[in-house]
This record gives C-alpha cells, structure tokens and sequence, in this order.
C-alpha cells in the first residue's frame, strides 16, 4: 500500500529518488586474482586462509566461527523478517586484488584513483585526507597516514597485517570484545573476514588527526566483512572516522562487519560512521567497545543507505568510572529499514553513559531504534540517560522504539524518554513565507531536528550529511 | 537447563488434563452448547501449546522456571464462613461474592436499577438467560501479548464470574464490587469479570481478588473483559491480592468505541509470580483509555506487566502509567507498546513506567516500546528507575523515622499520583489498605 503522493509515480526501480545514487553506482571491472567463488564451506575457508598465509590459530578461530555461524538460527523472533532474504549460497565471501597495500597516491593504480574520482573526494581533500585508508573490496588499497603516526609508534594496517606481523598486540584482545558467538552475523564475519583496519595506540599518545577509512562494495553479491579492532592504551586518544558508499546493484549484497575497540585505563576513542550503502545491501553490523577506568569510548554513527541496517553500537563499562556514549542519526527512505540503537553495560561503579538517537523516516521508510542498558547487582552510582527522538514526514512513514532497560539495585538511576513527532506546520509556513521552496523549508527542519548531533561530526562529514538530508527532502515533498 | 518446549504433550497440561477438562465440563453441561465448544477448542489450543520459551520476545526478562502447571486441582466448594471476608467493604450498588467459583454471597442491586435494565450477576446465570450478549463479548479478543497458553486455559477451565451489563444511557453512581475468592491448597481458580457498557453508560467496578490464607499454594488464571459502548464512561479498579504463594495470571481487553472513555486502575500486591497482560484496543474517534497500575513488591515477588495500546482509529489518546515500589528481592518486568495503525492521525499517546528502588537487591526491567505508522501524532513515552530523591531521603533519616516507616510514606507518596485517580473514597481506602496491610506484614 503506498501512499497517494508523488514518490509512488516514480520508478520501481529506484523508489528512492532525490538521492544522488549515481554517485556511489559504478562498477569497473577488476582483476579479482583471488576469488572464492560463491557460497561458504570449510574451503571457502581454506582457501581465504590460504591467499593471506595465515597463522594456523587464525584458520582455526574461522572453522570454529564458521561452526557457530551454521548452527546459529536467524534472529527473527526479534528482528525483521527481511533477514530470511539473504541468499548465504549466492554471496562471494572473499575477494581481493592480490594488491600490497599502496604507500603513495602515485602507487595508486588508475582504475582505483578513478573509484575515488566517482566518491567526490575533491582534489584538495585528498591531499588535505593524508590519511585515507581506502578499502578496496576486501584489501585496504590506499594507505599513507601510516607513516605519518608510526612516528608516534601507532601501527595503523589492515588485519591479515596486523595479525601477522604484530600477534602480541592485537591476539590478545583479538575476538575478545565480540566473541564469535556473539551473534550469527559476528560468526559469519569471524569465519570469513578480511579487510579492515587494526589500530594501536601507544601509552599517552594522542593522535592529533583522525585516522579515516572509506568502505565499498564493488562486487556484485560480494559480501564485505570487514575486521576492525582498535587498542588505545593507557591515556591515549584517536578519532577514526568511516564512511561508506557502494554501487547500486540489482541482486542484494551482504555486508557484516566486526568492530571492537579496547580503551585502557584514561584512554578515550571516538568513533565515527557515515553508512551510506546502496539501497540494496543488508548491513547487519556489530560494534562494541571495552571501556577500562576512567576511559571514554563515543560512538558517532549516522545511517542514511542500505536496505537493512541492524547495528547497535554498544559500550561495556568495564572499569570504574568509565563512559560510554552513543550518538545516532538514522534516516530512512522508501524501500528502507533503519533498525539501530545502542547497548550500554555497566559492569563497574559509578560508571556512566548517554544515549542520544535521532530518527527520520520519509516515505514509507522505517526507523526503528533498539537499545539495553544494564546495570546488575550490587554496583553503586551508575546512570544511564536515554533520548530517541523520532520525525515522521509522510503521513504513513513508520517508526519503532523498542528500549530495554534493566537496573538493580537503589544505587543507579536510569532515565529514558522518546517522542514520536512530525514537522512543525508552523515553521514550514514561516520559511515558505519568506521565499523558501516546500522542499527547502523542510530540508532546513530536519536539519535543525538533527542540528545539535550533526554539530559533533567533523566539518566534512556534517556538510555531508546536510547534503545528503537536502537531496532525500527533494523527493519527499509535492 | 530443561527446556520446558520439549516436554512430553502429558507436561504440556501439568494437572488440567483431559480428564481433569472432562471433569469439568460435566460441570458446567448445563451451559449453552457455543460456550461448551469454544472451551473445547480453547482446551486443544492450551494441550497443544508449548510452555513460553527464554527466545520468546514476549517474556523476555520473565522468570519461566516458576510457570508449573503441577500439583493443582479445581478447588473443593467451601463453607464461606470459614474463609476471611472481614475486609469486604464497599458500600455500593451491589456486591457478588465468588469463592472457588461459587457465589456465596450476594447483594443485589436496587429494584430501581434491575428495572431500568442493569444485570449484575454470576456468568453462569448469564450465559443461561443472556446467551447472545454473553456470547458478543465474552473473550471475544485476541490474546497477543504472549500468553496464547494461558489464556486458552483461562477460557477452557472458567466455571463462574460476574456479568456487568450497563444498558444505554444509564448511569450508575455506586461501584458495583466483585470480590473473587481462592480457598484451600493448591486450588487453581479461573476468575473472570465481563463488563458491557452500552451507549452512553456510565459505571464503576471495584474487582477483588483474594486467597483465604496467605501460605496456600494457589493457581489463579484470571481475565477480565471490558466492552465500552460510545460515548460509555467506565472505571474499572482491580485489587490483585492472592496469597503470597500463588502464581497468577490476569487477562485483560478493553474495547474502547467512539467518544468513550475508560479508566482502569490496578494493584498488585500478592502472588509470588504474577503476570499481567492488559490489552486495550482504541476504536473509533474520541476514544480515551487510561491505565494505570500500582506495584508494591516484596520478599521475592514478581511482577511481570505487558501491556499493548492499538490505536486503530483517529483522535484517539490513551495514557498509560505504571508505578513499581520494589523493596527486598523483588523484581518487577514492565513491556509496554504503543501501536499506532496507519490511519490512525492526530493519535495521543503516552506510556510511562516509574519503579522507584527502595533496595540493593531489587530489580527492574522496563521495556517501552512504540510502534508508530502515522506521521500527525503525539507519541512519546518514558522509563525511570532510581531510588527516592537524596533531599528527600534526607528530610526523613534528619526527623529519625526508621527505614520501614519510610519506605511507607515513600512507597504512598510515590503512588498517590494514581490513587488521587479514583473518585470513589472507599475505594481508594481499600487499595491504601492492601497497600498497608503489605507493610505490616513484612
């Protein structure tokens, strides 16, 4: 059933219109020198262990993971029934260009620089984004801000690198933060990851540039499962910033990453994602981070692409006093299903957190936010604030609040609120008053209604983001 | 751990088995045929049904391992002398005194009002001489919130309750009480309270339930079903008070039409595990339900609530506050949802969940939940938990008032938001009263 406005004269194909979808829908061909074929079996296994000489603990963990994986049923006694779509047999779960990570743009092959051309990354920028860690498919491609904070003793690589060459760093604490079984999608990524990035940061220090990575898909039915583990030692600091576009494809792609982040004692890490997958892929994610006393781990995370998001960034308050905090903005177009939200833990005293959601549905978008907050017995001065907003903008838009909250205890106090509202009649007849288009009068509310998360991204990721907002409120008015 | 799904189908009954069913039946043949064919399929529904699973969203935080179904029987008539009524106590327009399923005592209503067309009276007599109305409204719901099993053994097994039918235009100023009794050691008792306010109609029920001795080990599998009629007035007040040994389940659905409102208020006070599942469907334009319900745990009680919302018509509102006092080991699980269909424009709603922590031992879960496919509405919802304000706490310790005589005037003040709801003061009293008596017997 749709609704009697313009969005259902436009096409089938592309329900979504407003958004720029050219811009992240292109597909070169590309020498896949290493190609698992379709489907997932132990040799799906053996041979992605086989192209990245593994250590023989690494292919043991991915049979193990994939064992978990298989006899884990689909979650669909809680989440949507969308899942039951995804075809494991028709996906390609390792690919890669055989390519060494480059060390300068001029290393860059063509063809990629051109992928980068198509993403909108301005000349300057690039140079200016020293740092992009660009992956491409399953291998990071690009790679330059490496050498730059090694200096400072940071190790900055991907994961088959990272296990490689620095075990004794990253084993430790490597499937630790997300065990493999965890979830279905966390083992299916833990048997067959790739790509992805592995930080360390050293005791006290702080990076002073965010460390960035971009994400695409560019296979048809490829799935990307993407690793990222980052260790921020005693009172040391980083910012890493991803952001993702992919081709637009006709058949559903899969991606399902694994982050887990350890902050140590007085550490603090702020992550930040701009997910904007085409309008095809399942993006069924898991994030979560380990905060030790006193260390602050902050999840920034923005949704706008993909068919299906599930992610629920999570902090587990491991020591006294630490802080978690999750920020999201989700925003849901025709044909999408935002399911986001976060997870708070408190395993220590006086531990605190903060979750702060915003949703937008359009069309007949659906937003939905899921979030725990748990604090067991016999902790003291622990609190917890939840805010889910949520901004409907057509009249059968749709969108859900599922929180879970558990408390023990009389020692910790925990406060959720949520309210469901349209845009303000009002300030649409004030704007339009003054000359603005419909269009343009709304893509100013929502922005104002997402204003003061927007303001805590980085200067090119809001401005991102507010063109991003402008472009889908085009389609959503008339 | 057991999983209770893949017990033998002879477990999936526990003691209502088929000849336990049959037994029954025999006792109710006189009935009309419909209600004996609706207990034989909700019979197969409730034999065929596995025990709610840990994966089931629908108890979720739920404690299964006290969900036995054994060592229960239909509980022996009693002599009502012997049982403890001293608190009956509401001087109102009429008065039905159920005890194991049997009326024992009954004050009638005024001739006045019997003239004007007001049938307060047993559901058996109901069904007898008021089939086709009885068979418009008695469970006539879905059971959606996640106890299909229960509910099912609810219908299958119910012998007697009360009928409330208020006809057109017709306002009744007293509460009409309801007082369900539960006798003897492991009675399973099914109660059920079937109230229909017709057009224009206005009514208040008072619903009691109560077990003769505090230590017995009792079964009660209780509903309720409230059908009002436009612009229909009713307040439905229910005293939830079984022995601290039981394990309850109560059964709601209210039906709301066109510019009616409801008020429904509810005490929890005893059980060792009670659930509580109350589902309230907005209809029709102008349609208002309040729900409201009081928890006082302690020992190591559980509260278990869920409740649904459905807005299905526009300008509708429903406001729903839950408040939870958790002393000692108790634990309490709020899930409550709000849903509101795509038509469903210019929707109030509000849902909000207070559990006030008065121990280091307590626990609280809240989940409150929306559900919302309507862009021209208010819908907002909110959870707490935390102990008493430190200011507060503060005054009391300063003045020298002992921990238990705080947590009194703590847990009446945290409630009195809801209990300044009910017009009628008797009534009011009483729910103070259960509230007392739980202090004092603690």
């Amino acid at each position: 059933m749709k609704p009697p406005t313009e969005l259902s004269g436009t096409t089938v194909d592309n329900p979504v219109i407003g958004i720029d979808q050219s811009k992240g829908d292109f597909q070169y061909d590309v020498k896949y020198e290493f190609d698992a074929g379709t489907g997932l079996s132990e040799r799906t296994i053996d041979y992605i262990s086989a192209a990245k000489k593994e250590a023989a603990w690494i292919k043991e963990f991915r049979l193990n993971a994939l064992k978990v994986f298989q006899s884990k049923p689909m979650p669909t006694h809680w989440a949507t029934k969308d899942l039951e779509n995804i075809n494991f047999d028709k996906i390609r779960y390792y690919l890669a260009s055989g390519q060494k990570p480059k060390r300068s743009w001029d290393e860059v092959p063509e063809d990629i620089k051109r992928t980068f051309e198509r993403l909108g990354i301005p000349e300057q920028e690039r140079k200016f984004l020293a740092g992009v860690e660009a992956q491409f498919d399953s291998e990071a491609a690009y790679s330059n801000i490496k050498d730059l904070v090694a200096k400072q003793g940071v190790i900055f690589c991907n994961s088959t690198e990272a296990l490689r060459e620095h075990p004794e760093i990253f084993r430790k604490w490597f499937g630790k933060v997300i065990p493999t079984g965890d979830n279905k999608f966390s083992a299916l990524n833990s048997a067959v990851f790739s790509g992805g990035s592995f930080i360390y940061v050293p005791p006290g220090v702080k990076v002073a540039h965010p460390l960035q990575a971009y994400f695409r898909i560019n296979a048809e039915n490829f799935g990307q499962f993407e690793r990222t583990l980052i260790i921020v030692d005693e009172g040391a600091e980083v910012t890493y910033m991803e952001g993702c576009t992919a081709p637009k494809f006709s058949t559903a792609t899969l991606h399902s990453a694994v982050v887990e982040l350890v902050a140590l004692k007085g550490a603090k890490i702020q992550y930040i994602t701009v997910q904007n997958w085409a309008n095809n892929v399942f993006n069924l994610v898991t994030k979560r981070g380990l905060a030790h006393e006193e260390a602050e781990i902050k999840w920034i995370d923005c949704n706008i692409g993909s068919r299906l998001t599930m992610k629920y960034p999570g902090v587990i308050l491991k020591g006294r006093k630490a802080r978690g905090e999750v920020l999201s903005i989700a925003l849901a177009n025709d044909g999408q299903h935002q399911d986001t939200g976060a997870k708070m833990v408190h395993a220590a005293d006086e531990t605190t957190s903060n979750i702060i959601a915003k949703s937008i549905s359009v069309g007949q978008g659906r937003s939905t936010y899921r979030g725990l907050v748990h604090i067991p017995r016999h902790l003291k001065g622990c609190k917890n604030n939840t805010e889910c907003d949520a901004l409907l903008i057509n009249t059968n838009s749709r969108t859900d609040t599922y929180p879970a909250i558990t408390v023990r205890g009389d020692l910790n106090a925990t406060q959720h609120e949520a309210s469901v509202s349209k845009i303000n009649e009002e300030m649409i007849f004030y704007m339009q008053q003054r000359g603005l288009t419909e269009a343009q009068a709304m893509s100013l509310a929502v922005n104002g209604f997402i204003n003061d998360l927007a303001r805590q991204f980085p200067m090119e990721y809001s401005v991102e983001l507010k063109r991003l907002i402008d472009l889908e409120m085009e389609g959503s008015v008339g | 751990m057991p999983t209770v799904a893949t017990k033998s189908p002879a477990t999936l009954t526990g003691s209502f088995t088929p000849e336990a069913f049959a037994a029954h039946l025999a006792r109710v043949a006189h009935l009309p045929a419909w209600w004996l064919d609706r207990k034989r399929a909700a019979y197969a529904r409730f034999a065929a049904l596995p025990f709610p699973k840990r994966t089931d969203e629908g108890w979720r935080f739920a404690s299964l391992g006290g969900l036995t179904l054994d060592g229960f029987a239909p509980p022996a008539t009693v002599d009502f002398k012997q049982t403890a009524h001293r608190e009956i106590g509401v001087t109102g327009a009429g008065t039905l005194l159920l005890a194991n399923h049997k009326l024992v005592f009954h004050e009638p209503i005024s001739p006045g009002l019997a003239a004007r067309g007001l049938i307060f009276d047993t559901l058996q007599n109901a069904l007898l001489q008021h089939s086709e109305l009885v068979r418009a409204h008695l469970l006539t719901q879905p059971s959606k919130l996640g106890s299909e099993k229960f509910a099912a053994l609810h219908e299958a097994f119910l012998e007697d309750g009360a009928f409330i039918y208020v006809p057109k235009n017709l306002e009744v100023e007293l509460p009409l009480g309801v007082f369900h009794y539960a006798a003897g050691a492991g009675a399973a008792v099914f109660p059920h309270t079937l109230i229909v306010a017709d057009d224009h109609a206005k009514v208040t029920i008072a619903d009691f339930f109560r077990s003769s001795h505090e230590a017995e080990v009792q079964f009660a599998c209780g509903g309720n079903d409230i059908h009002v009629g436009h612009g229909a007035n009713v307040t439905y007040v229910a005293m939830q008070d079984w022995s601290r040994e039981s394990l309850s389940f109560q059964f709601n659905a209210t039906v709301v039409r066109r510019d009616a409102r409801v008020l429904s208020v509810n005490l929890h006070s005893g059980a060792r595990q009670a659930r509580h599942e109350s589902f309230s469907q907005l209809q029709a334009p102008g349609a208002h339900s309040e729900m409201l319900a009081l928890t006082i745990a302690h020992g190591t009680q559980e509260f278990d609530q869920r409740t649904l919302q459905i807005h299905q018509a526009p300008n509708t509102s429903s406001n729903l506050l839950y408040k939870n006092a958790l002393l000692d080991q108790t634990r309490t699980i709020f899930s409550g949802l709000i849903v509101v269909d795509p038509d469903a424009q210019k929707t109030d709603a509000y849902q909000s969940n207070r559990n006030l922590m008065l121990s280091s031992d307590a626990e609280a879960n809240s989940l409150p939940g929306l559900e919302i496919q309507a862009n021209d509405v208010r819908c907002s919802h909110g959870a707490t938990s935390a102990r008493i304000d430190a200011e507060q706490e503060f005054y009391l310790q300063s003045r020298g008032i002992a921990k238990p005589q705080a947590d009194e005037l703590l847990v009446f003040g945290f409630f009195e938001e809801v209990l300044s709801q009910i017009q009628n003061q008797e009534l009011h009293d009483q729910l103070a009263a259960i509230i007392r008596r739980k202090f004092k017997d603690n």
